[in-house]
């Protein structure tokens, strides 16, 4: 998957704020509406509902049909590119270390059997 | 501290790459697979690069030279000058790619911390530009998102819905 730079920017742009990382973190347990939304914030609900525009532009949260409760919920698709996105590059740096690790558990392995054949260990 | 095999990539300045990454040895042993050329031959490189030459004078003022083939069987040379030594802590180095696909010597600090026979190996890359910063993050999607988001991997599994 190669999601449009744009998308990621607006992706990561949106998770910056912690406000709107707790609210995606809440409507990643189920649907809720603004109100349920605003309840466990110091925040009034216009405040919550400008955060949920930001959320809505970057595609990460949709809102129900419903006029009465236009419940929210999270829309995953966003959040599995930008850890795409991510994994990619830790795997691209990662692949290295992980060679790095099979090398030391050999080396230590070594290290161990040379101290079997001389025991008194280290010079 | 149980999270060996994690790599953090983290951009704490816009002219910084930050590398951690927990290893299950001793510090000793990681410094000498980050110097010794019969070691290095043996794992260094980015995801489809391999070492083909390496030539060390591990002393201050001396010089390291690699050549990596990439995965289309290109050879990239790139060298630098040694500028601190201190087995088992700490090592730094200048590195210069004969390509210049970025400008400038970047300087590169490693530090080695070991506890309970683990290795917390902290490399920090810092690049003569934010411009040649940015083209080295981009290399992996061949792309240039270049904040830095501390953390966000975690966050991002967090919040991720199963």
């Amino acid at each position: 998957m190669s999601p449009g730079p744009d998308l990621l920017d607006g992706t990561f742009a949106a998770l910056a704020d912690p406000t709107r990382r707790a609210i995606l973190a809440r409507l990643a347990s189920g649907e809720a509406t603004v109100t349920e939304l605003a309840a466990p914030f110091a925040m009034s609900q216009p405040a919550i509902s400008k955060h949920l525009k930001v959320l809505e532009r970057a595609g990460l949260v949709s809102r129900g049909r419903d006029a009465q409760r236009r419940p929210c919920r999270l829309e995953a698709r966003p959040l599995r590119a930008a850890t795409d996105w991510l994994e990619n590059y830790r795997s691209y740096w990662g692949e290295g270390y992980r060679r790095l690790d099979t090398l030391l558990d050999e080396l230590k392995a070594e290290e161990e059997s040379a101290g079997d054949r001389r025991p008194g260990g280290h010079s | 501290m149980n999270n060996t095999g994690t790599l953090m990539v983290t951009t704490p300045t816009d002219r910084e790459i930050v590398l951690t990454r927990v290893f299950d040895a001793p510090r000793r042993m990681v410094f000498d697979a980050l110097t010794k050329p019969e070691l290095l031959m043996r794992w260094f490189g980015a995801r489809g690069w391999n070492l083909v030459v390496c030539e060390v004078d591990l002393r201050v003022g001396g010089t390291w030279r690699f050549v990596s083939r990439g995965p289309d069987g290109t050879d990239l040379g790139h060298g630098g000058v040694y500028r601190v030594i201190l087995p088992p802590d700490r090592l730094v180095y200048t590195e210069l790619f004969d390509d210049q696909s970025y400008p400038g010597e970047s300087l590169i600090s490693h530090e080695f911390v070991e506890q309970d026979g683990r290795t917390t190996l902290t490399s920090t890359l810092l690049y003569a530009s934010r411009e040649g910063r940015d083209i080295v993050l981009s290399y992996p999607m061949k792309r240039g998102v270049a904040e830095g988001y501390d953390r966000l991997t975690e966050m991002l599994a967090e919040i991720q819905p199963r």
